[in-house]
């Protein structure tokens, strides 16, 4: 309620004569909106909140009666520790890798699905399946399939049974690798396969009368026209990347042999060390990395889009 | 257009390919919930055909408790969030008013948070609540990404819903209830429905809030429980219960996506790219 009644008028500029009834529309929309407006605030903004006061505070709850104020202490403690850092680099190693790869992947579904004669609708229906699957389930699955005991992939032909990829921690990243590219190369596709329909058919056509070549039509026409959906697909999924949680858990539970990311960090330290002040400190900073990565891509995707304005 | 014999064999191999990239994790869980303890070692696909397995999952009072919880969780988290988001999108994509940019970009903003940022604080605030390891203690949280999500989608297909409907049904002379019920609500309903899909998808999904804020059958939901089996003895390697339970949650998902494919990819990519 609040919000509907005190935001209306500072968002809006006061506007010369304003009529009886667009006030009233306004009214109605802000109060319609003001439910989930308020509940997201309240859900993330307090919280949010709280984790930076406790940032601030020494606070172990295995010695509650300790609790005081230490500033910026925590924060030192964090940035100053190896484990950080090393956790922000398998972060970004999982990231950036298995984005990278979502995304070629992503762009052959999409052009398999948007070329397709036929079959459009059993391929659908299959990509779908790895999305909306349980994360949890996933992991077991691709967990198991490389198990030293009973997986599938060690009694298939040319793999050696000295290779035990979760008993190293290249081997085990490339399993969470695997894991976090199959849940979600579907979803990238489905967003290039929108992007793809935006392109239009007659540049193709007009292109190969030029003659242009398959592969210059798509370096050419279909990549540059794609450049704001491809920028909104990899935004979407880099800060999903980025908080990586489920498949680390299962496929190497507690981050074992090198595997932390930042968020199993994160949780190690609040939830397994219940040390509330330093784990809201890396809760801050994850939460400060996440906006510094979605604004680097906001500004590339209103470059992108202000280039391509120009330019047509 | 009439393709050539080597172009449908090129197609069909590209099809079979993304049929088993997508498939060969789930069809490896479904063969491993079939095998017996002595077969789950022979690192064959579907080498035995037993259900014992599944009687173990479902006589297993935990994966009972886990599995209602989730239906419980993940139904209010849709409800609730459904019905806050279609007020939220109706304003959005018929009323004009200033502001609107401003709360779908904060949509935005709140789907990309990262939720180990509030575990914390929702962990030591539950406790003083009294609400940790309940379901509102984790319906309340669900709302950061149920909320966003469902807004999004929303607001996509109410744009494309003729409002005019509405007034040509008044000029007949059917009362606004009469327009809305004959006219809006149908007209509307398969936006809703898809956007309860995708919103229920995402809350039985959650993992790292069902990890963090419950600790008992009291509110664990599926993939916590699945993540803290532990099966007859501490030290038995329970794969083969594990892959039933896995099964037994997946087939509403498959069953779902086969159903209802149109609809989830014009409701995910409908939110994503008009947006």
């Amino acid at each position: 309620m609040e919000a509907a009644t005190t935001r209306a008028p500072t968002v809006a500029p006061p506007k010369p004569r304003i009529t009886e009834r667009a006030r009233a529309e306004r009214k109605l929309a802000w109060l319609l909106c003001a439910p989930a407006v308020i509940a997201m605030l309240l859900v993330t903004g307090y919280p949010i909140g709280y984790a930076i006061y406790l940032s601030l505070q020494k606070f172990d709850l295995r010695f509650p009666d300790d609790k005081e104020f230490v500033g910026l202490a925590n924060y030192g403690d964090v940035l100053t520790s190896t484990t950080w850092w090393s956790d922000v680099a398998t972060t970004l190693i999982i990231t950036v890798i298995s984005v990278s790869i979502e995304l070629v992947l992503g762009m052959l579904i999409a052009l398999v699905m948007h070329r397709a004669i036929f079959g459009r609708g059993p391929v659908r229906a299959a990509i779908l399946i790895p999305y909306g699957i349980v994360t949890v389930v996933a992991a077991f699955g691709w967990r198991y399939a490389f198990d030293p005991t009973s997986g599938f992939v060690f009694g298939l032909p040319l793999v050696p049974d000295t290779w035990q990829p979760l008993n190293t921690k290249a081997g085990s990243l490339f399993v969470i690798i695997a894991a976090e590219v199959w849940k979600t190369t579907p979803f990238m596709a489905l967003l290039l396969l929108a992007g793809l329909a935006l392109v239009p058919d007659e540049l193709h056509e007009a292109a190969k009368v030029d003659g242009a070549s398959t592969l210059q039509r798509f370096f050419r026409i279909t990549l540059p026209l794609m450049r704001p959906a491809i920028l909104v697909a990899l935004l979407f999924r880099t800060l999903d990347a980025f908080r990586i949680f489920d498949n680390i858990f299962i496929i190497q539970p507690g981050g074992a042999l090198g595997t932390e990311s930042v968020s199993i960090l994160g949780y190690n330290v609040l939830i397994n060390r219940v040390n509330l002040g330093l784990g809201s400190a890396v809760s801050v900073l994850i939460f400060i990395c996440v906006i510094l990565i979605a604004v680097l891509f906001v500004k590339g995707l209103g470059t992108s889009t202000a280039q391509q304005r120009g330019e047509t | 257009m009439q393709h050539t014999n080597r172009e449908r064999a090129l197609w069909s191999i590209a099809i079979l390919v993304v049929l088993f990239y997508a498939l060969i994790p789930v069809v490896w869980i479904a063969s491993l919930s079939l095998k017996t303890p002595e077969e789950v070692g022979d690192k064959k696909f579907f080498s035995g055909f037993s259900f014992d397995n599944y009687d173990v999952v479902f006589s297993d009072d935990t994966f009972i408790a886990a599995l209602i919880n989730s239906i419980g969780i993940a139904g209010i988290a849709t409800v609730i969030s459904i019905v806050l988001a279609a007020m939220t999108a109706y304003a959005t994509s018929r009323l004009d008013f200033t502001g609107k940019t401003l709360i779908l970009s904060g949509a935005l903003a709140v789907a990309m948070f990262p939720p180990i940022s509030i575990v914390g604080s929702l962990f030591d605030m539950w406790r003083t609540l009294g609400i940790y390891d309940t379901w509102i203690g984790l319906i309340i949280p669900y709302m950061t990404f149920t909320l966003p999500l469902a807004i999004y989608t929303l607001s996509a297909f109410f744009r494309e819903i003729p409002w005019e409907l509405e007034q040509a049904a008044a000029v007949d002379g059917a009362t606004p209830m009469q327009a809305f019920r004959k006219i809006i609500v149908p007209l509307a309903a398969p936006g809703v429905f898809t956007a309860a899909i995708l919103v229920f998808i995402f809350a039985w999904n959650d993992f790292i809030f069902a990890n963090t804020l419950t600790s008992t059958d009291n509110a664990r939901t599926v993939p916590a429980a699945l993540a803290f089996f532990t099966g007859a003895s501490q030290f038995e390697q329970p794969i083969g219960a594990i892959s039933a339970a896995s099964v037994v949650v997946t087939i509403p998902i498959i069953i779902m996506v086969l159903i209802f494919q149109r609809r989830i990819v014009a409701g995910l990519t409908a939110g994503a790219v008009k947006g």
